[in-house]
């Protein structure tokens, strides 16, 4: 049985309820990964977030979500509480703004063990400084005293980290977690990911708008425009064999090492053209 | 010939709660007329300093900078007016850079009301005329400008970001990490941008960013910082090629590759 099973779902937004994600299905399987690219606005994160039964109250969700045999879309909130954290847990992108500036990072750590298991506070400090020194924090327990603010960007990321993976969920869910940091951390950070989720068993649904990222992560991809899945493959089908048009030109975008200099760059448009309706164009 | 820009000794120190930060140390660079300048690092390396000193937006703590023969880190503001005029910015994420309660065609045309701007222009810029030449330029459509930012895309509000740093006839761009914060399919169009308008508008460019292949699609010539310091410079191709210091190398090696099948 899968870890994940959405079927058609379907979410739609406020009075004039604007789709974000329309008739998306996926399953990933315990331990499996998952990379999800797109543009902006291609309802990359509102499935994710439906996936933790975070939708805002304005959102209107058809189909179903199971997650580990418990359907998510019938869940009420302290049913989700006990989830999150726990059984599914998530990193977001700018981790400045998912950490706590007021409150020293060990206890943000500690606050989502302490939350689900019955750790006492002595315990908690041992096993926060053990799980900061797993993700590559070096001098974890420096680390655990300090505010955010006194960490770097990939030290932050890091953190954010520690606290997705603590209590050895089924399932971490990252968007864009690398979008806000340089190369050299990113590529860090992402080596680290890798290794951590091998070593926990941890199943990943890895949002991304950029598919040399993901491939750092993942094997399997599904490709996402206007809030419908277009394609689903391996890393490698994709590069070789892309079939949808969009899927082609998101390919060709990609590859700037293997551009000349001066050259004119391939644009998405130069392969799929949308409706003639956006904005603008 | 004289250079463009031409930097001696550049240093800018910060004092930071009592530690001394040195952000810009002694940097000696120069940019030819026409020249497309790139600049990386990581982030802390100083190469936002080093190009706000260069636009004038801050002072050095020491050394010297000129700009088309004339050092300007000893002038006062008022006499930066010719600067303001012939050097633009566009900055990293449009979201921020540009005034949500302004409309697109008054953010484009704000430089051409600046007096010190306009002393320079000759007030022979119209500013309607310029707004439709600009727009045109960077591929918005001509009715943008009764629109507001966030009617647009995030690719398009860069547009407009640069389409603001055209409105004045700039000879020199400098563009902050134009692209970090734009998607993978939107990065390729703006780049296409910025490549075309150096070449019709006869622009000098000077970009920053953390990503060397960016860079290296752009500028000709490549200036490699970190703490502050210049560690490698050279010619883009020969520096990516070819690189001498083991940081470049580990810049080079931390972009994502797509792995080859």
């Amino acid at each position: 049985m899968s870890l994940l099973e959405v079927r058609d779902l379907t979410v739609r937004f406020g009075r004039r309820q604007i789709v974000a994600v329309d008739g998306l299905s996926l399953s990933l399987a315990k331990g499996g990964r998952l990379g999800v690219i797109g543009e902006s606005g291609s309802g990359k994160t509102v499935t994710a977030l439906a996936v933790l039964g975070l939708l805002p109250a304005n959102a209107v969700v058809s189909g179903s979500i199971e997650l580990a045999g418990r359907p998510i879309t019938s869940l009420n909130e302290a049913g989700l509480a006990k989830l999150r954290g726990n059984v599914v847990s998530m990193v977001f992108q700018e981790p400045m703004t998912a950490l706590d500036p007021t409150m020293r990072v060990g206890r943000q750590v500690a606050e989502v063990l302490r939350l689900h298991t019955s750790a006492a506070p002595g315990k908690a400090r041992e096993q926060v400084v053990a799980m900061l020194n797993e993700v590559g924090l070096p001098d974890p327990g420096r680390v655990a005293m300090s505010y955010p603010h006194q960490l770097s960007g990939g030290q932050r990321q890091r953190v954010v980290m520690a606290m997705a993976l603590i209590n050895a969920p089924d399932l971490v869910i990252c968007d864009e977690p690398t979008t806000a940091l340089d190369v050299t951390v990113q590529a860090k950070v992402l080596a680290k990911l890798d290794q951590v989720l091998n070593l926990s068993g941890a199943a990943c649904l890895f949002i991304s708008h950029d598919l040399a990222v993901v491939s750092q992560v993942c094997e399997q991809v599904m490709v996402m425009l206007d809030g419908k899945v277009v394609e689903t493959g391996t890393v490698a089908d994709l590069f070789n064999r892309p079939q949808h048009p969009y899927t082609k030109g998101l390919v060709a975008t990609s590859r700037l090492d293997q551009m000349v200099p001066g050259q004119r760059l391939p644009v998405v448009e130069d392969f799929y053209h949308p409706d003639a309706e956006r904005v603008g164009r | 010939m004289t250079a463009l820009y031409r930097t001696e000794q550049l240093t800018r120190r910060y004092v930071d709660s009592g530690r001394e930060v040195l952000a810009v140390d002694r940097v000696e660079l120069s940019l030819a007329e026409g020249g497309r300048l790139g600049i990386v690092g990581e982030s802390g390396s100083g190469k936002s300093t080093l190009v706000r000193l260069l636009a004038g937006l801050d002072r050095p703590s020491s050394g010297k900078i000129w700009f088309k023969g004339t050092e300007i880190a000893a002038l006062p503001e008022r006499r930066l007016g010719f600067l303001r005029g012939c050097v633009q910015m566009v900055f990293q994420d449009p979201r921020s850079s540009l005034n949500p309660r302004m409309k697109v065609g008054d953010i484009i045309t704000e430089p051409l009301r600046s007096p010190l701007v306009r002393r320079q222009t000759g007030d022979l810029l119209d500013r309607r005329t310029r707004l439709v030449q600009v727009l045109a330029a960077v591929g918005l459509p001509a009715d943008s400008g009764d629109r507001y930012p966030h009617e647009f895309s995030g690719g398009q509000r860069q547009r407009i970001a640069i389409a603001r740093a055209l409105a004045p006839k700039p000879e020199v761009l400098i563009a902050d990490e134009p692209v970090s914060a734009l998607d993978v399919s939107v990065r390729a169009q703006v780049l296409n941008l910025l490549s075309d308008l150096v070449v019709q508008e006869g622009l000098s460019l000077i970009m920053v960013s953390h990503d060397l292949l960016v860079v290296r699609y752009l500028c000709d010539q490549l200036v490699v910082m970190k703490s502050g310091q210049i560690v490698e410079q050279g010619r883009t191709e020969q520096v990516y090629a070819n690189p001498s210091s083991e940081y470049t190398k580990a810049l080079l090696a931390a972009i994502p590759r797509i792995p080859e099948h």
